[in-house]
């Protein structure tokens, strides 16, 4: 999904989500407190500043007072070092609090989807899902350090200066005030305009970036049926709007920022008029007058802040509703309320009457029904999209049947606990994904029960060993990603090996297509013959040496179970498996057959 | 440049009024002088506000027409540059050059010059006229100034440091979320979800603490700046306030002081942020330069306008790609108006062959030549008008039907409707919602791979092309529907020369020619029946077919 498609212009307040972020808030109530609370001492030493230099004016300078001087001056030293402690205190509290919450609403979010079923992430791109548990949560990161505590910090500063300019001088305090709605409407206005062309701004990139995308991807025809020209005119049209939007949001600015000044200009000149008076009159002191000014300029910043803070607060309920959205999906697999108490498990396999689609109309299983008993070994044949590798899927419940019942000893497996279903069921996918870690980790997959003995004596059973031998640190060895320095075939024995130490009931191996080198094909060969080994089990094969392995046969075709029995009865039989077998495998035979 | 100056001197003027003002009421009162005053001050900063605003405009607005410029420069380049390019540079990556770095370049030709000049002029001022008040009080409120900026450089590279711990630790983050997230059926179907869930958590903890460690630090450095430029003014109260009792300066003075002092704070702070735009401004500018100096593969030259009849032949054509012999000596001739078919393996280079007529590549000289002509000395436009390509992804732009029928351009809009039923593709469209009309791909309706391929074909017979070149464009139609395209293609293309790439035999034992290829060589070459009589290549696969055709029709 692109930036843009992500970028929703929602409302800036949902009280529901603001409730429900809230929450994440309350465990760190005490410190969130002490932080507000530092926040409104922080402004309070801050509207100190003016008073004081009103002092020196009128009690010190004007009176040439030196000692006094030097009292005000060590006075306003003393008023500079708490803000400063302060401060510091107040953003470390602030940003724990931050940071807090951003961990836990990442832990939070991960174990959720470690929850998930496996379908989800077939439905959801794992890029949108890493978006979440990263920017979106650094966006409330914002909120929580710049937007909720600071408002407190802003709202009683607004509140103190007026306050304190009141009791300085009412008269001139509302003189100097009467600017202040002007401001007020000016800056309304002005967030109102300057939104819209905004918006307008990020739809004309919007198109721009997907123009862009569409005609990369799409270049050669462009250039084969030589529209250059006109493609050219088209990408103009997008980038000309998107200057004339961006030009429009610079005259606002152009006309706002000056205008601010402006009025920020006429209170000062109003103070210097109107107070002069006063001074005249003797309601005034001289400092009182430089105090005021000071005090009016310190009254813009929290107000064209609040724009700002606006805009934190609309990002962070976007963010937040999406973080929300994938909190409120519920998992659809999940663990029996009463699950079954049953003792070991045997490896007896059976699917009843079972299908499956994953979209309604378009079944992938047809009412496929087969035993395993235990210990058995079964292959399973058939073309691409026969609905094979949905057997496994189904067995292990990744995904749970339509309709039908899958068992295991006698037992569906939606009524087995979860984790003893699956820690008795060893798989082996095609493509093996290996982890960036240590050989070691990548095996035990960081089960403290699997010791290490344990990892090299399933490695030594099934080949893998001679792999690890060959990296510089054994089993310490460090992979990278996917394991991309490995072979296909190397880390399939691998994937052997972490099959092994977990010791499981039941095998089920996805047979990898790929080419592996004769030696290596010759140790995978043998390690399997040792994995399948008193278990029962289930290949999905594409190798005529492992079908021909295997007690039985059962052929997939088109979602359905058509032929059933050993390589020599079904090829007598010249159905489906002898053309899938003329088709496939025959050519295995020449390069095999002669090892 | 000029503007900005003027802009500065004008906001330099108020506090130097407010100096007189405050001057005269400490010494004598004059009601009119005063309201002067206060006009004088509404006056310059409306004068300075008009200043701003043009300044703005005017500097921020060039920065968009730059960025305007450059933005269609960008792409003007974008469509000379041949496949070749598209297949090294992800299009992300491209993207990115055209949005992100342009951005960070427009960044320093605005704000970021408008800023420096600003700061630049306006500490120049604020300073010379801070130095004509006093000399001592000065330096002794620039001292905390200078300190100011000494702490900046100084955090700024315990800060940097900090900060890249904290995104490598993020990369960790993203990599162990990235990884467990793929192989999500292997953390499922061993049960380590917990196991996951505590490798998490501790990557997740020690996040947390290396971002408290940086705010930490950070967290001293905005108050310790807010502590220093206090001091600043702490002395200039006090030193000052001695100044204005001993009569060295007059209290106007002193509260102008103040007012100018203020005014050089943001400037202070702002000179790093400068720096650090132009650093990435200019990172930016590097990146899109590497995209503007790619150079086009291919392009005219002494190339000059030909009238296409359609008789292709291509002699010794050897072709190498990265360093990899893709196609080897081929040789073969193709009459006008006949029908040329190439079959063979994934990757035995058949798509290349086709592609070479076209000049997606650049060609070898004196090896492609249509009625004679070395297609290299073809104008490129002349060249590809003639030729109607269907090309192996069925790629349409997310645009009506007729749009994307009629792309070529030329000729009758309504002319799309006959080729759309050349194509069969004719009923379709008239099932969709607003027929012809209809947008297609992602802000319109989802197309079936089929009924894309069979709108490129279409878009290929609109223009009444010389050539036609079908590079497996019927593989995602059935064997049915494709007999009847390929029937009506026959008659409408009567007048063109056809080549069609195929995998499927049933698509090209028609053909007048067959070509079989095999890593990059012709192997095999003659009619349908002729082929099937030799043992070899064609043969298997036919077979092949067969037997494949015969599972489909199980059921």
């Amino acid at each position: 999904m692109s930036p843009h498609e992500e970028e929703i212009l929602g409302k800036a307040y949902d009280s529901r989500l603001a409730r429900r972020l809230l929450i994440y808030l309350k465990p760190y109530r005490g410190i969130a407190a002490v932080s507000v609370l530092l926040t409104l001492a922080i402004s309070a030493v801050q509207l100190a500043g003016p008073y004081l230099t009103k002092l020196a004016i009128d009690r010190y300078i004007l009176r040439k007072d030196f000692s006094g001087l030097n009292f005000i001056a060590g006075l306003c030293l003393l008023v500079l070092l708490a803000q400063f402690a302060l401060s510091y205190v107040q953003n470390y509290t602030m940003n724990w609090i931050g940071q807090r919450i951003m961990s836990d609403m990442r832990l939070q979010i991960y174990k959720h989807l470690q929850q998930l079923e496996v379908a989800f992430f077939d439905r959801n791109p794992v890029g949108r899902l890493m978006t979440r548990i990263t920017s979106d949560v650094d966006v409330l990161n914002d909120l929580f350090t710049s937007g909720v505590i600071t408002i407190f910090g802003d709202v009683f500063t607004l509140a103190g200066i007026v306050i304190v300019i009141f009791i300085m001088n009412a008269r001139l305090a509302l003189v100097t005030f009467s600017v202040i709605p002007v401001l007020f409407i000016a800056t309304l206005i002005f967030k109102v305009r300057v939104r819209a062309s905004y918006r307008r701004v990020r739809t004309a990139i919007a198109r721009i970036n997907a123009f862009l995308q569409e005609n990369i991807t799409g270049m050669a025809v462009t250039q084969l049926f030589v529209q250059e020209k006109r493609k050219f005119a088209q990408f103009d049209e997008r980038n000309e709007e998107h200057r004339a939007a961006n030009h429009q949001s610079i005259f606002y600015y152009s006309v706002f920022y000056p205008l601010s000044e402006l009025i920020g200009a006429t209170a000062i000149a109003l103070i210097v008029w109107y107070g002069g008076n006063e001074i005249l009159s003797g309601a005034l002191t001289l400092g009182s007058l430089v105090a005021f000014i000071q005090y009016s300029e310190r009254f813009y910043k929290p107000i064209s802040d609040l724009g700002e803070k606006f805009n934190i607060l609309q990002g962070a309920m976007a963010s937040s509703e999406r973080i929300f959205k994938l909190l409120d999906t519920r998992p659809q697999v999940f663990d029996p309320e009463q699950p079954e108490q049953s003792p070991a498990i045997r490896g007896e396999i059976e699917f009843r009457n079972v299908s499956f689609h994953y979209n309604r109309g378009e079944p992938v299983l047809r009412n496929v029904s087969f035993t395993v008993s235990a210990g058995e070994k079964i292959a399973i044949v058939g073309a691409t999209g026969a609905g094979k590798s949905t057997i496994i899927n189904l067995l292990n419940r990744f995904y749970d049947v339509s309709e039908g019942s899958v068992m295991i000893d006698g037992v569906d497996v939606r009524r087995l606990p979860l984790g003893r279903l699956r820690r008795s069921i060893g798989i082996v996918l095609q493509d093996v994904f290996l982890f960036s870690g240590t050989v070691e980790e990548n095996i035990s997959l960081h089960d403290p029960e699997i010791s290490r003995e344990r990892i090299e004596h399933a490695s030594r059973i099934v080949n893998a060993d001679r792999v690890v031998q060959k990296l510089p640190n054994r089993y310490l060895h460090r992979l990278n990603e996917r394991g991309s320095t490995l072979s296909a075939g190397e880390r399939q024995l691998l994937a052997f090996a972490r099959c092994l130490a977990y010791d499981p009931a039941i095998l089920v191996l996805d047979e990898a297509t790929s080419n592996i080198d004769t030696e290596t094909e010759l140790l995978i060969r043998d390690g399997l013959e040792k994995l399948m080994r008193g278990r029962t089990a289930i290949i999905i094969a594409h190798r005529l040496s492992t079908i021909q392995n295997c007690d039985r046969i059962l052929v997939l075709h088109k979602g359905e179970l058509k032929e059933a029995g050993s390589h020599q009865e079904l090829l007598a039989h010249r159905g489906i498996y002898y053309k899938l077998y003329q088709l496939q495998y025959k050519e295995q035979l020449a390069p095999t057959g002669t090892l | 440049m000029l503007m900005v100056a003027l802009t500065n001197v004008f906001a330099l003027v108020n506090p130097w009024i407010l100096k007189q003002a405050i001057d005269m009421l400490s010494r004598r009162f004059d009601h009119g002088t005063l309201l002067r005053y206060a006009l004088l001050i509404v006056g310059m900063s409306l004068v300075e506000g008009i200043f701003r605003f043009a300044m703005r405009r005017i500097l921020i607005g060039v920065s968009r027409d730059v960025e305007y410029d450059l933005r269609n420069d960008l792409f003007a380049h974008l469509l000379l540059l041949p496949p070749s390019f598209y297949k090294r540079n992800a299009t992300g990556d491209i993207m990115s050059r055209a949005t992100n770095d342009l951005s960070a370049v427009r960044m320093v030709l605005g704000p970021g010059i408008m800023y420096s000049i600003n700061t630049l002029t306006i500490s120049v001022m604020a300073t010379a006229l801070l130095f004509k008040i006093s000399v001592s009080l000065s330096l002794l409120a620039f001292l905390p100034l200078a300190l100011v900026s000494f702490t900046v450089k100084k955090f700024g590279a315990v800060v940097h440091s900090k900060f890249e711990k904290i995104q490598e630790q993020l990369s960790t983050i993203s990599t162990h979320v990235h990884e467990s997230l793929t192989g999500i059926r292997v953390v499922r179907a061993y049960h380590r979800e917990q196991a996951f869930i505590e490798q998490f958590e501790r990557s997740n903890n020690e996040y947390f603490n290396r971002n408290l460690s940086l705010i930490r630090i950070s967290g001293f450095f905005h108050p310790l700046n807010g502590f220093l430029l206090g001091i600043s003014s702490v002395m200039l109260l006090w030193y000052g306030g001695r100044q204005v009792i001993l009569g060295q300066i007059t209290l106007g003075e002193f509260v102008a002081f103040m007012a100018y002092l203020s005014m050089l704070i943001w400037p202070t702070i702002a000179l790093g942020w400068v720096v650090n735009i132009v650093q990435r401004g200019a990172a930016s500018m590097g990146r899109i330069n590497a995209l503007l100096d790619a150079e086009p593969e291919v392009r005219d030259v002494n190339a000059m306008p030909v009238e296409i009849g359609g008789r292709i032949e291509f002699r010794n054509l050897n072709f190498s790609y990265n360093g990899a012999a893709v196609l080897r000596d081929i040789s073969f001739e193709v009459p006008a108006c006949s029908r040329v078919a190439i079959v063979g393996r994934t990757g035995s280079g058949k798509s290349t062959l086709v592609q070479l007529l076209g000049r997606l590549y650049p060609v070898p000289d004196g090896s492609i030549f249509i009625d004679g002509h070395d297609i290299n000395r073809i104008a490129l436009g002349n060249l590809r008008r003639a030729i109607g390509f269907v090309p192996q992804d069925a790629f349409l732009f997310s645009d009506t039907i007729q749009e994307n029928i009629a792309f070529g351009g030329i000729g009758d809009p309504a002319r799309a409707r006959e080729a759309a039923s050349v194509a069969g593709l004719d009923q379709d469209i008239e099932g969709f919602p607003h027929q012809y009309e209809t947008i297609v791909g992602e802000r319109g309706i989802t197309l079936s791979g089929g009924q894309k391929q069979r709108a490129t074909i279409a878009r290929a017979l609109f223009t009444n092309p010389r050539i036609l070149v079908l590079d497996d464009s019927l593989s995602s139609v059935d064997t049915y529907t494709e007999e009847r395209i390929l029937h009506r293609l026959a008659d409408a293309a009567r007048g063109c020369t056809t080549l069609i790439v195929s995998h499927r035999i049933s698509t090209v034992q028609d053909a007048d020619q067959i070509l079989v290829l095999d890593e990059g060589r012709i192997v095999q070459r003659g009619t349908h029946s002729q082929l099937l009589d030799q043992s070899g290549l064609y043969a298997d696969l036919y077979e092949k077919q067969l037997l494949k055709e015969e599972l489909d029709v199980e059921s």
